[in-house]
């Protein structure tokens, strides 16, 4: 992982005493409720529905078991003993006081953690793969690139009131794990036919009430020149998006005004400008930034006789074979693996857990996987490098602990937003509903033979919960104070990126399992061996999903 | 009579800004044109002392393309503190079009953007919005305090050419 010099450590302390300065002197009346907004937001505090909610930045998804402790007793100290992890690899405090926030923010600051610009109309927390450094489809590792992108737009100083919010995500693998086509900007790197890394780079994807999937300008941008191009385009992007209507003024807007042809011409030309200038990357500040993400001591493995005992475990205990199954990943160094902690059982909100639940996967990651725990943009933790001799011991204590359920990548593993129950901005409810379905669907066996599917659920148009990308997509919406649920069918964030498209009409919310039901029985009678729920509906459409699901009303 | 912070310090700021709609006579000195007025009638002002010329968030800077070597003053407006393309049209003034004179922000920025104001290649700051009226946070703070928020950056900016990348020991 990154380790802070003196350098950042002078940046993040100067940064708490500016935000003790400036809540102080709100509080005090000197600062009104319109300019304080910005300052809090991009420290990363909202004021939700219920209380203040504070977010703090993840950065590409690695945390320590040192900081996940600090985090447990932060929880404690400041809140209500427990977190939720985002669909952006962050962390969230849902009852944070304002006054104590810079507190909060001094002891982060310590275990070289922060809330900057985790919100607000600026460049946010970058994400990545959760997979970086450990897949064997790996071009890449995205992380070094990710801290570059993480240092260059931290309190950049013309970047900070952009038209709007603006994200970045990286992966370096060949299957994109990190959803790049549907953010602000997408960083996919590859290398040339010397060898050398380049990025594809994509503009314009985004979720929210115009969703868009992200468009490549520039097929190959040698690596050197990575910070002059973004500042190219974020230059651009401050100069000419739109800023009369909020919800119009992501990239996506005007990268569509103006077609991806012209905007990347526009982009090309501003770089032209900037190209070679000290911001060039150098091979120092490269190498610099890859000595953080060394390969662990990884041990020697007698790989025959491991296997040889998890068959043995497999056959005489099937819970074993299931979570191996469905939680267990292949690792690119033979004699290891990546283990999913699922942050997904019934009755849960996804993504939620309790201090002493932080505390017990620190131990987890100490035991097992160098004290590192990443965060994916499903909500679920993975333990990034476990040695295959542990699968038994671990799987008994996840089982323990409530972080084994098999469902990683099923049905019931849906990324769900808070939704109505904690933010002021949702129309509806989304984690009852969330909990209906999974109640609902608990026969594991039948969700193994539905396979892998993508349930996405939002309680607003703002699509926190990624319905638009959601192989099933669920949307609350709001019709005269009742809440309704839309239902897409058809998206996906990974490589082939696609949005959903509307089934038809919305149900209440009791309806909602009953309809997945019918719209799983379609898949069920018309796959073909071997096909996904995705491979199905994209070959015969959605009309025979409609047809069944309203027949009855008609 | 509003307030300059420039070098440091905080004068009487007498510099007039005429509004975007001026159409008036030639001013006399100490005033900032709006933009189209300084283009219908550059041979005239170009003959006065200190006069500036300043820019809404929206006009390109491009416009003055051979005049940064003329001017002394200009002049970029925050229409509201959330409009950022100030931040990005002082730095193309400074690094692009390498504009030497006052750079003076004027309109609704607060007090918390001096600093990033400041890296963008702004140098005088006209203290008129709300919050610099009747200064209630500026009590316990100096404007140096504002503008020297931070000690590091880590990018290149109109202040500072090398981003850290390039001074880090290692």
């Amino acid at each position: 992982m990154y380790i802070y010099d003196q350098h950042d450590k002078t940046l993040i302390n100067e940064r708490v005493a500016q935000y003790r300065r400036q809540t102080a002197d709100y509080l005090a009346g000197k600062i009104p409720d319109e300019a304080f907004l910005p300052l809090r937001l991009q420290n990363g505090l909202y004021v939700q529905r219920l209380a203040p909610m504070l977010r703090i930045n993840i950065p590409y998804g690695m945390v320590s078991s040192t900081q996940l402790r600090a985090l447990a007793d932060i929880t404690r100290k400041y809140d209500k003993g427990y977190a939720h992890f985002t669909t952006r690899q962050n962390i969230q405090l849902n009852w944070p006081r304002l006054e104590e926030v810079p507190d909060i923010l001094a002891e982060l600051a310590t275990i070289e953690m922060h809330g900057i610009q985790s919100s607000g109309n600026c460049i946010r927390n970058v994400t990545s793969d959760e997979f970086a450094g450990i897949n064997s489809d790996e071009v890449e590792d995205p992380r070094p690139w990710c801290e570059i992108i993480r240092q260059w737009s931290t309190l950049h100083p013309e970047f900070a009131f952009l038209p709007r919010k603006f994200k970045i995500a990286v992966t370096g693998a060949e299957s994109d794990r990190a959803a790049i086509r549907v953010h602000d900007i997408g960083l996919q790197a590859l290398k040339n036919d010397k060898g050398e890394v380049g990025f594809k780079v994509f503009v314009g994807g985004g979720l929210g009430r115009s969703p868009a999937i992200g468009v490549a300008i520039k097929d190959f941008l040698p690596a050197q020149h990575l910070l002059t191009y973004l500042e190219a385009i974020l230059r651009i992007y401050n100069r000419y998006g739109r800023r009369d209507n909020k919800y119009k003024a992501r990239i996506k807007i005007l990268v569509k005004a103006w077609t991806p042809d012209v905007f990347a011409e526009k982009v090309e030309q501003e770089w032209q400008h900037q190209v070679n200038s000290p911001s060039t990357l150098t091979d120092q500040a490269i190498a610099r930034a890859k000595s953080f993400f060394s390969t662990p001591d990884y041990e020697q493995v007698d790989i025959a006789a491991v296997e040889a005992t998890l068959k043995n475990l497999a056959d005489e205990k099937i819970a074993f074979h299931k979570w191996r199954t469905r939680n267990v990943v292949a690792h690119k160094t033979p004699g290891y693996c990546a283990v999913y902690l699922s942050l997904k059982p019934t009755g849960v909100a996804p993504g939620d857990v309790t201090d002493s639940q932080l505390e017990a996967i620190a131990d987890l990651a100490e035991a097992y996987s160098f004290a590192e725990v990443r965060v994916t943009h499903h909500q679920n933790l993975v333990l990034g490098d476990v040695k295959l001799n542990d699968l038994p011991e671990l799987w008994q204590k996840t089982k323990q602990l409530g972080f084994a359920t098999p469902s990683i990548g099923t049905l019931t593993d849906m990324i769900c937003c808070p939704g109505g129950d904690f933010c002021s901005l949702a129309n509806a409810k989304s984690i009852p509903v969330a909990e209906a379905i999974q109640r609902r669907f608990d026969d594991i066996d039948y969700l193994y033979d539905l396979g892998s599917i993508e349930l996405n659920i939002s309680g607003c148009m703002n699509a926190c919960g990624h319905h638009h990308v959601g192989n099933i997509g669920i949307l609350g919406v709001d019709k005269k104070g009742e809440e309704y649920y839309q239902i897409q069918l058809g998206g996906t964030a990974s490589s082939e990126a696609s949005l959903g498209t509307v089934l038809g009409p919305s149900f209440y919310a009791h309806e909602v399992p009953d309809v997945l039901e019918k719209i799983l029985q379609i898949y069920v009678e018309r796959r073909i061996e071997g096909e996904t729920f995705l491979d199905t509906q994209r070959r015969i459409g959605t009309a025979p999903f409609k047809e069944f699901i309203y027949a009855e009303a008609a | 009579m509003p307030k300059l912070l420039k070098n440091k310090l905080i004068v009487d700021d007498s510099w007039q800004i005429l509004p975007k709609d001026y159409d008036g006579a030639i001013p006399s000195e100490f005033c900032f044109v709006p933009l189209n007025y300084w283009q219908e009638n550059k041979s005239a002002l170009s003959e006065i002392e200190n006069i500036g010329v300043w820019l809404d968030s929206d006009d390109e800077p491009d416009q003055l393309a051979g005049d940064y070597q003329t001017l002394h003053h200009l002049a970029l407006n925050f229409p509201t503190f959330m409009d950022g393309r100030g931040f990005s049209t002082a730095r193309l003034i400074r690094e692009r079009y390498h504009f030497s004179g006052e750079l003076r922000a004027i309109g609704h920025f607060i007090p918390d953007q001096l600093f990033y104001l400041s890296r963008c290649g702004f140098d005088a700051f006209r203290l008129a919005g709300e919050q610099f009226t009747p200064n209630p946070v500026l009590e316990n703070q100096s404007y140096e305090d504002f503008l020297n928020a931070f000690s590091v950056s880590y990018q290149a900016c109109a202040n500072d050419e090398q981003p850290l990348f390039r001074r880090r020991q290692r």
